[in-house]
């Protein structure tokens, strides 16, 4: 730690958004770079704690408890970032993280949740540094491809290509296993390429981590499903071991009158189609949902909501919304929130913002409940029928909403996007290989093992855990990667 | 005798016994006999009564003896009824025989000596019984009582006297080596108290005053002699045997030899060379082993000493030898004095530690005192030729009217009476004696070689290639910590790394990650038995230079000896080692062994490859190598390095047994060693010096990426890491009161910890190890498990391109594992932020329960129970809980004023007790809030800064803790930087702001056991109510320490665990120092147990205390009571930063900045919270094991177990028998504190005192009083202060309102604690620690009226005067002893002339000193000022400059000032001194030095500004903006 005061005298600063009405016509990131010497100056902030809070991120105790999934040296690395050592910080940081600009980008940064300085200050702007440090280490030519340098002979398939895939397979490659990754979509990246919209991850930068891992070896099939197009016994036998990625895609669904009318869409196939229409044409091939000049409902308060809101103000929508069931989240940590928990704050995210920028307010609004969607003569969406609950006790004591007389509200739509979450893997594969899951639908395998029921395959990321953040995805694709090392070769090297 | 009690049962060892003691002699230094010497000796020793100690049974002393000349006529007479004739005196030797007392055995032992007698050609002239009375002993004395008998030997017609004393010294050694080992059943059972045709011993297991009633013969008029020397003894346990007991034959010793193992071992390394013309071989044979590990240090010494004189040496030049002065850093000594010690400096390493020796033949009888003069030896001489010396001054009352001269022995002199010659020889003519006695300084010229003097080898030093470093830190164990944290912050700071709040790392023995051998070795330190030494501000007896090479025959002296090569400090660059492995210097040469194993992994590797260095070590030597270097470079794929430690020790020790170790020196070249903990084990173990390449390549490497300052050449950079080990290695000598390096050397000063003992007694023989652990096969599994990260195998693909993180200081989640980790603080956090039982109870179980691992000893347990469970409303409510607690003892200073106060409510809230931490306390905390909370610290802390320490503070309190040493730098003193000093912390700690405070090392009026007991007598008198509490930390031998604390009449012994807290403390204490409280807890109760002490003493423990279980195991491990630290702070809020040591706490805990202690969120209901889950759990834990209260269950060490699922392939070793050993209870003794001790205050001056100034004390009234007064009287005035404190608080009584006069000899702490209003005058002498914590009082003294010696030429009172004075004035007519004023904070004194070190650590307050100063002065000063009169213009060379500057006197104020102290003090003393000054005043200014702390200056300065300003009414006000523009000036400077 080069500064030891340089938390009182440093206020958190984050790098300059671009304007919102500048950003809504471009699918670029909101974010504008920031000087080198502010960046150092953010990181002097750090106080190397005897006991970094912002690295212990457990398992056992997520989500509850914050800290970094993968327990990123974040002291380490912040303290290089403040003496201008990238290249060193980015050996540290790429020790326990393989993908450093992917969580850069989209994670919630839990690490900042836990951060010490967060008890009485602002924390520290820890996702900030990994942004910085990774991008400076490809500008620099430093993140070069590094295949191993002899081969072990094994051979593993990786089913998904999502953040637990690629972490997976980027592991074991190092341990000198063939891989080989199977994705069903057109291209590699899961969640990373579809999932997330192109200004909170830009595609070129998923598409440059692949042709690295392309380059030390890693084999890359698409359009290919396992189980279909690929039956599952060749896959068994053509590899020592498989690991099953293929994520939590099966959305929440709603269930209300007017569920099936035109217009009512998950959040995943809207956000999906833009991306590769996107991709493909710069949308010219029109192949995705357009929200241009209409009444946008996004139902869901989260995340991927927010990714909803965002896309709709990019098409040019007439307006949008956001529904929320749960309340309003307070401005500072509840007493029954305390450090070093996650902290559930009220956090106005670029959609947000982005919609306040365009609609003078922000678009979510709190304990409301969706009690059926209105359609026209056409079978098309044309409103959304609400009314404001409260949460109350019933005899069971469980915690369920109560509708409160008078409050109901119809708001004009066209398009309304379902963002409530996933409800876990899809089970055809699962069944194909023979792999059981647990009661909640996930693959039923100790976190730290990842060994199914079935000898030689693992299984890691969402499709174990259920719905999760991308960093613990990678957590467990590396995990996953190191016992499926321990299981090919008796013992396992991989950290 | 028998010695079967003595047998080491459960964690208590013989070996750690401690003793020191009073001594003295009496002479005539014209050789006159006379029955009235012994008379004098033995009434000196009976006042020397509070110097040694009684155990349960107070008739059993600790030991005292006596050592007079034969008295012929006496022997004489007696012979002719005992059927032989004695001729002339000298031509037959007495022998002073303790024989067992059966009488088979004694037959066979007589029967032995006196064949032996004839085997030597000497004749047997008979035995006599000695007349004995033991009615008066103890039980423990008869107990062990021999049979004495003394057996007369005729010198043969025309032997030379020597020679024959010689003949007798063989007989002696060699009767006592073959009866025990063949016919006694018990060691030592057997003994020849001594042997001499010249001196005779008187001793035995006795009191002071037994040694009179014992032994008729001392009894007997017609018993003369014109010398006695004696000797009493206290020990820190009570089975001291009749043997202990000295004077020895030639010494009479109070101190400690600290090296004693390492002495011992040399000693017996060089026997294999001894030759002498005064022995033949076969003799010289028949003496050894000449010393013994089993003997006490002050045996070996006295052994030492005894063959060195015999095989030919004068007495004095032995002294000189074994205890030389300090020689290095004196820059100013007589070249020929030093090239004496530089030449025996090649000889023989000095025996190190405090030690006042009166030494004698039997014709000449002298004294001598260690370099550090830490214990006092007062003389004076009469004009009828009578010497007196001791321990005290006026331990025999001496007409005064018919003293010519008294004096004190300085530190490193002698002083020598020849009885024959008629007079005492001085130091100066000794010394020049025996330094002229051969050309020592043209040897040394022509034989000494200079390490940077040899020719630089013609053989280039190539540089192994950068790019294999990385390959080769990961074999040798580094991590990316080692790097940051360790290697980078020495070089940056060229001192040791700090850090803060303790370890709660696993023990070596119990972590999963490869340890570095020298992690199962932890440190010893010197606490209570000896102090530990300032290596910075008493920097000048420090030294790290050593010879090597192979030594010659110790009983010669010849010019050879001294060829050997000098080397500055031990740490070794590539070039120097070069150097010394190219040495081709007429058979000097180098010999380099591989020290690396096959890296297979088979068990028997690493054994066979110890076998075969140790071979080559041997062929080696023999073929005249003197140098071994160890090398581990050769490492490969197939070969890993054995651990540096580990094979250094195993050559040294092989060496010694194969009687070849003096002939060769070992360096050691190896790439594990980079913290200074590994330079001190390999120097302890038996290394010469050390190259560390590999650390030296990574500080290369360091410097050229820039991560240390990149424009550092190659050799600053090395030398500022050479600094910083240095600083280092002589902190941790100075921790154990060691001085030099030659005689760390081999002194093994570590206990062993988690290693098992087949590795100890073979390779690290002699150490300590008492939980068994690792054998050599788990040694060689660590070391391979970094050699595979280095040397992948085969198969691995996987490469790590980085270090490991490490883990130790700072948490990792992949690095070393840590008790306070994320998960536990938060649950505890929130735990006690919700009142929240349950989550309480996760946390305990996160912490306690740790599956197959384990952090702690105590996580090796399990309980027991020996009875049946009880419903929990059984057990004792949870208000008894309650009162068993105390927090540990942080100073506001250290914590802020929020936190401090915090814990303080907390603790009152629920009848535990806070700690003031050793910082004082503002009073205002004395007074209860509205709402009855209290602020007040009931316990008090008496550290050895003593900030704050006033009679009023004292009265304050419901329990007084001499803090002895502290968990996390053992040994060690603290410093509190200026910037921390803020107005309100100065103001508590009597100090000025912005200006450092140092607390140092040793409590300046603590050397020794007894003047611990002194301090305790102190404290009792300062507050008779309150509990006396001493603090020790854990490690070998502390439970002999407890026991002599018990028996210093300490209330409460506290062992603290070594992983405690602190503010800032360097990394390697934090590590290495100290032991885990499970074994010093247990250790301490087993041995009260053992010596029926435990019902006397309450018994604490505390460090890391987490968890409800944690105070169960401590209490069942014998701890009644428990203190809580850490975890409090957590409860507050910490989080465990370890930045204490920056101010930069984050929580506002930790710091003085008032930013941060506005974000402070800590609550007293927390605490509470928290004590209340602590003993409800307690509770709990009682009910399920069925015990009702807590006394009940201490020690019940039976309810303890080892857990079953130890299977661990590294800690499975591990035997936690001798912890869980359960002492047998004597009857009548309880396991718990059931007996109030004796405090010995109730007869004592004060009580009539405060009779008498009742008038004052009640109504203010003058009162005027006169006593007579002797050295017994000790701790003056300090009962009185008190009374005064508690009804008038800190403002006192008027000035002089209490008059008192004394007339005599003062004893110890004369006015001690003294408060305002009280005006003591003393004619006569004084003691020591005169004037201790002077708290407004006024003393005056000045020499008995009668007496003709000049006053200002004479010694008057003793060292350490006026330690930790406050406030007050003072004026001594006369010279004080060493360490005057030192820490004195506020009070006045006029001197006529100081001894060594003085104003040391001062901080505020004046000192005037009419006369010469002694060496060192203002050392460590860093506030007040002096004024020292210069006439001799040689001040400023006496003067330590580091903190202040010399001024001469301008300022007329002050000029005018300084007159009215000289008037006073004339006026006050009559000096004449100050009469002639004050008659010649202009002159005598001129004359006078202004010594000036230069940042107290600068602050009075500021303070001057401020007041100037106009702007702060108040001087409170003004300390706050002198302190801010303090600040400000300091922000500028870094800006």
């Amino acid at each position: 730690m080069g500064n030891p005061t340089g938390f009182l005298k440093v206020d958190r600063a984050m790098p300059e958004t671009r304007d919102a009405a500048e950003r809504l016509i471009d699918w670029q990131e909101v974010y504008q770079p920031m000087a080198e010497a502010e960046i150092r100056d953010q990181a002097s902030r750090c106080m190397d704690c005897g006991v970094p809070f912002c690295q212990s991120g457990e398992s056992q105790y997520a989500p509850a408890v914050a800290g970094c999934p993968v327990n990123n040296v974040i002291p380490e690395w912040n303290d290089l970032v403040y003496r201008g050592r990238w290249k060193e910080a980015l050996q540290v940081l790429h020790k326990t993280n393989n993908f450093p600009e992917f969580t850069g980008r989209v994670c919630p940064a839990p690490c900042e949740g836990s951060c010490v300085l967060g008890i009485n200050a602002d924390p520290v702007t820890i996702k900030l540094h990994e942004h910085a440090i990774i991008e400076r280490g490809f500008q620099e030519g430093w993140v070069v491809a590094n295949p191993p340098a002899r081969r072990s002979g094994k051979t593993v398939a990786v089913i998904g290509s999502g953040p637990a895939g690629l972490a997976c397979a980027a592991q074991l490659n190092k341990a000198g296993h063939r891989v080989t990754v199977y994705e069903r979509a057109d291209r590699i990246g899961g969640l990373l390429m579809y999932g997330i919209p192109n200004m909170k991850l830009q595609k070129e930068f998923v598409k440059r981590r692949v042709t690295l891992l392309k380059a030390e070896g890693i084999r890359f099939i698409t359009n290919t499903e396992v189980g279909k197009d690929l039956p599952t016994s060749q896959l068994k036998s053509e590899f020592d071991s498989v690991v099953v990625c293929t994520g939590a895609t099966v959305p929440r669904d709603l269930a209300v009158e007017g569920r099936e009318l035109n217009g009512v869409h998950y959040a995943m196939e809207f956000l999906g189609k833009n991306t590769k229409s996107l991709l493909d044409s710069d949308h010219r091939d029109s192949n995705y949902i357009n929200a241009a000049g209409k009444h946008v409902v996004v139902i869901g308060g989260g995340d991927t909501g927010t990714d909803c809101v965002g896309t709709s103000l990019r098409h040019g929508c007439a307006s949008v919304i956001q529904l929320e069931i749960m309340p309003k989240p307070v401005d500072e940590r509840a007493a029954n929130n305390p450090w070093p928990q996650w902290p559930k704050v009220l956090n106005v995210d670029y959609g947000q913002k982005e919609a306040i920028a365009i609609q003078s307010e922000d678009p979510r609004q709190y304990l409301v409940m969706t009690q059926k969607i209105e359609g026209d003569t056409d079978g098309n969406v044309s409103a959304v029928h609400t009314v404001d609950i409260s949460w109350q006790k019933n005899d069971q004591g469980q915690m369920i909403p109560q509708p409160v007389a008078g409050s109901e509200k119809v708001h004009p739509a066209d398009i309304v996007l379902l963002a409530m979450g996933f409800m876990g893997p899809e089970q055809g594969l699962l069944d194909n290989l023979e792999v059981q899951t647990d009661g909640r639908s996930n693959v039923d395998a100790q976190y730290d093992q990842f060994a199914t029921n079935v000898p030689g395959i693992y299984a890691a990321g969402d499709a174990r855990r259920g719905q999760s953040l991308v960093v613990w995805a990678i957590d467990e694709g590396r995990r996953a990667a190191r016992e499926v090392d321990r299981y090919l070769m008796g013992e396992t090297y991989l950290p | 005798m028998s010695d079967s009690r003595n047998r080491s049962t459960g964690l208590y060892r013989p070996e750690f016994e401690h003793d020191s003691c009073g001594i003295g002699f009496v002479a005539n230094l014209k050789g006159r006999k006379s029955h009235q010497i012994i008379e004098n000796a033995l009434t000196m020793l009976t006042c020397m009564e509070h110097r040694g100690g009684t155990g349960f049974d107070v008739k059993s002393g600790d030991g005292a003896g006596i050592l007079i000349q034969i008295p012929h006529d006496f022997f004489k007479q007696q012979s002719a009824s005992l059927g032989f004739t004695l001729q002339d005196a000298g031509d037959y030797g007495v022998g002073m025989l303790f024989f067992p007392p059966q009488a088979e055995q004694m037959r066979q032992c007589r029967n032995l000596l006196i064949s032996n007698i004839e085997k030597l050609g000497l004749t047997l002239l008979g035995f006599r019984g000695v007349p004995t009375d033991n009615s008066g002993l103890g039980q423990a004395s008869l107990d062990t009582e021999p049979q004495i008998e003394q057996v007369f030997i005729q010198k043969p017609e025309g032997l030379d006297s020597q020679v024959f004393e010689r003949k007798l010294y063989i007989l002696r050694k060699s009767t006592c080596h073959q009866i025990n080992e063949t016919i006694a059943t018990e060691k030592d059972e057997f003994y020849i108290a001594s042997m001499s045709a010249r001196t005779l011993v008187y001793k035995g297991q006795l009191t002071t005053a037994q040694v009179r009633e014992y032994y008729l013969d001392l009894q007997n008029e017609d018993v003369d002699t014109a010398m006695a020397m004696f000797h009493s003894r206290f020990s820190t346990n009570t089975f001291p045997a009749w043997r202990r007991a000295q004077p020895f034959r030639y010494l009479s010793h109070n101190g400690e030899i600290n090296t004693v193992q390492g002495n011992v071992n040399w000693m017996k390394a060089r026997e294999a060379l001894f030759e002498s013309i005064n022995f033949s071989n076969e003799e010289l044979q028949l003496l050894h082993p000449v010393c013994n590990r089993e003997s006490s240090d002050s045996a070996n010494l006295d052994m030492a000493i005894e063959l060195l004189v015999l095989s030919g040496r004068p007495l004095a030049q032995v002294m000189m030898m074994v205890v030389p002065e300090a020689w290095q850093s004196q820059d100013d000594m007589d070249p020929v004095k030093r090239a004496f010690y530089e030449y025996y400096s090649c000889v023989m390493e000095p025996w190190d530690g405090p030690a006042s020796i009166s030494f004698t033949d039997g014709k000449v009888i002298g004294a001598t005192l260690d370099r550090n003069g830490l214990r006092p030896s007062r003389y004076l001489v009469t004009e009828d030729g009578m010497l007196v010396m001791g321990s005290e001054t006026g331990a025999l009352v001496v007409d005064q009217s018919k003293v010519i001269q008294k004096g004190r022995l300085q530190p490193g002199k002698i002083f020598i009476a020849d009885l024959e010659q008629g007079r005492i020889i001085s130091d100066e003519e000794v010394k020049a004696d025996v330094c002229a006695s051969q050309p020592y300084g043209e040897w040394l010229e022509q034989y000494k070689i200079v390490i940077d003097d040899l020719p630089t080898p013609e053989e280039e030093f190539h540089q192994p290639l950068m790019a294999s470093l990385f390959k080769r830190q990961q074999a040798f164990g580094y991590s990316s910590e080692d790097l940051q944290r360790i290697l980078a912050e020495m070089v940056g700071t060229a001192k040791e790394p700090l850090g803060a709040m303790g370890t709660d790392n696993p023990l070596a023995i119990l972590s999963d990650k490869s340890q570095h051998l020298s992690n199962y070795f932890k440190q010893l330190f010197a606490q209570v038995t000896n102090p530990p030494i300032d290596p910075i501000r008493e920097e000048m007896v420090m030294s790290l230079r050593t010879y090597v090479g192979g030594s010659l025959n110790l009983l010669e002296e010849t010019p050879r000896h001294c060829h050997k090569v000098e080397i500055k400090q031990p740490l070794l660059t590539n070039p120097q080692l070069m150097k010394l492995k190219h040495i081709d210097h007429d058979h000097f040469q180098s010999k380099t062994l591989d020290t690396v194993f096959r890296a297979n992994g088979k068990p028997g590797s690493l054994e066979k490859a110890l076998d075969r260095i140790c071979y080559y070590a041997k062929d080696a030597v023999e073929d005249g190598y003197s140098i071994i270097i160890l090398s581990d470079r050769a490492i490969d794929s197939d070969h890993a390095p054995i651990p540096s430690l580990l094979v250094t020790a195993a050559v040294h020790h092989y060496l010694i047994r194969q009687g070849l170790r003096a002939k060769a020196d070992l360096i050691v070249e190896s790439g594990d060693v980079r913290e200074t903990h590994h330079f001190a084990t390999l120097l302890g173990y038996g290394a010469s010096a050390v190259n560390p390449y590999l650390a030296l390549e990574t500080l290369l490497e360091l410097r050229n990426e820039g991560v240390v300052d990149a424009s550092l050449s190659d050799t600053q950079l090395f030398d500022r890491y050479t600094q910083a080990v240095n600083s280092g290695l002589l902190k941790i000598f100075s921790k154990m009161g060691i001085s030099t390096l030659q005689s760390y050397q081999g002194a093994q000063i570590f206990e062993a910890l988690g290693i098992n003992s087949e590795v100890v007694n073979s390779y690290f023989t002699g150490t300590v190890s008492r939980i068994e652990g690792i054998g050599l096969d788990q040694i060689a599994q660590e070391a391979l498990q970094r050699h595979r990260q280095g040397f992948a195998p085969e198969g691995r693909i996987a490469i790590d391109d980085l270090l490991p993180s490490g883990g130790e200081y700072a948490w990792r989640k992949d690095g070393e594992r840590h008790l306070f980790n994320p998960t536990t603080i938060r649950l505890l956090q929130h735990a006690t932020s919700n009142n929240d039982q349950t989550q309480f109870g996760e946390y305990a179980k996160n912490v306690d329960e740790q599956s197959q691992a384990a952090f702690t000893l105590r996580g090796l347990m399990k309980f027991n129970p020996d009875r049946p469970s009880i419903p929990l409303s059984e057990v004792e409510p949870i208000e008894e809980i309650f009162k068993r607690f105390a927090t540990g003892a942080m100073s506001f200073g250290s914590i802020s004023w929020e936190a401090h106060t915090t814990l303080a409510i907390a603790m009152n809230r629920i009848g535990g007790k806070s700690n003031s931490g050793e910082g004082g306390e503002d009073p205002i905390r004395f007074t209860p809030e509205a709402n009855g909370d209290s602020k007040k610290s009931r316990i008090k802390q008496v550290a050895s800064g003593r900030f704050g320490v006033t009679s009023y503070y004292l009265a304050n309190a419901d329990e007084l803790q001499i803090k002895m040493a502290q968990g996390a730098k053992p040994g060690e003193g603290g410093q509190l930087p200026g910037h921390k000093v803020d107005a309100w912390i100065g103001r508590t700690r009597g100090s000025t702001p912005g200006v450092g405070l140092i607390s140092p090392p040793p409590h300046h009026d603590i050397y020794s056991i007894e003047d611990l007991s002194q301090l305790i007598f102190d404290l009792k008198n300062a507050n008779r109510e309150a509990r006396i509490n001493v603090k020790l930390v854990s490690e070998a031998g502390v439970g002999t320490i407890a026991s002599g604390v018990c028996k210093g009449y300490a209330d409460v012994v506290l062992i603290a665990g070594y992983d405690g807290g602190t503010g800032a403390s360097p990394l390697s204490s934090i590590k290495h120092a100290g032991l885990p409280w499970e074994l010093g807890l247990s250790e301490t109760h087993q041995t009260l147990v053992r010596n029926k002490l435990r019902s006397r003493i309450t018994v604490q423990a505390d460090g890391q205390m987490k968890t409800p279980r944690d105070l169960a195991i401590a209490t069942l491990l014998g701890a009644e009571e428990w203190g809580v630290a850490t975890a409090a702070l957590i409860v507050e809020g910490c989080t465990m930063m370890r930045k204490c040591h920056l101010n930069t706490c984050p929580v506002g805990i930790a710091t003085q900045d008032k930013e941060l202690r506005a974000r402070y969120q800590g609550k007293v209901e927390h605490v509470v919270n928290f004590f209340t889950f602590m003993a409800e759990g307690l509770r709990e834990l009682m009910a399920e094991l069925g015990f009702r209260s807590i006394n009940e269950m201490v020690g019940q060490t039976q309810c303890l177990d080892i857990r079953d699922n130890i299977d661990h392939w590294k800690f499975k070793g591990v035997d936690l028998s001798p912890i869980l050993y359960k002492e047998p209870t004597p009857d009548g003794e309880t396991l718990y504190n059931s007996i109030a001790q004796k405090h010995l205050i109730d007869e004592i001056i004060d009580r009539k005192l405060i009779k008498d100034a009742q008038p004052a004390l009640d109504n203010q009234q003058p009162v005027s009083l006169e006593y007579g007064i002797i050295s017994t009287d000790r701790s003056v005035g300090a009962m009185l202060s008190n009374e005064i404190s508690k009804k008038y608080n800190d403002v006192g009584l008027p000035e002089d309102c209490i008059q008192v006069k004394f007339s005599g000899s003062a004893g110890q702490s004369f006015g001690c604690f003294g408060a305002k209003g009280i005006r003591f005058e003393l004619e006569g002498d004084a003691n020591d620690y005169f004037g201790k914590g002077l708290s407004g009082g006024k003393l005056v003294v000045y020499p008995d009226a009668q007496a003709p010696f000049e006053p200002s030429q004479n010694i008057l009172i003793g060292n350490v005067a006026f330690f930790g004075a406050t406030s007050g004035s003072a004026f001594i007519r006369g010279i004080a002893g060493e360490r005057f004023c030192v820490r004195n904070s506020g009070a006045t004194a006029v001197v006529e002339g100081v001894g060594d070190h003085g104003c040391e650590y001062m901080t505020g307050g004046k000192t005037v000193i009419l006369g010469a100063t002694g060496r060192n002065f203002a050392a460590g000063m860093s506030g007040g000022v002096a004024y020292v009169l210069d006439r001799k213009k040689d001040f400023a060379a006496k003067c330590n400059m580091e903190m202040v500057a010399l001024e001469t006197l301008e300022d007329s104020a002050e000029i005018a000032e300084l007159h009215d102290l000289i008037e006073q003090h004339r006026k006050q003393t009559g000096s004449d001194v100050a009469q002639a000054l004050l008659a010649d005043w202009p002159t005598a200014v001129a004359d006078f030095v202004k010594v000036m702390p230069v940042d107290y200056r600068q602050m009075q300065a500021y303070m001057d500004q401020a007041r100037s300003s106009g702007k702060y009414p108040t001087e409170e006000e003004v300390a706050e903006a002198a302190f801010d523009m303090h600040l400000n000036n300091l922000a500028a400077q870094k800006a």
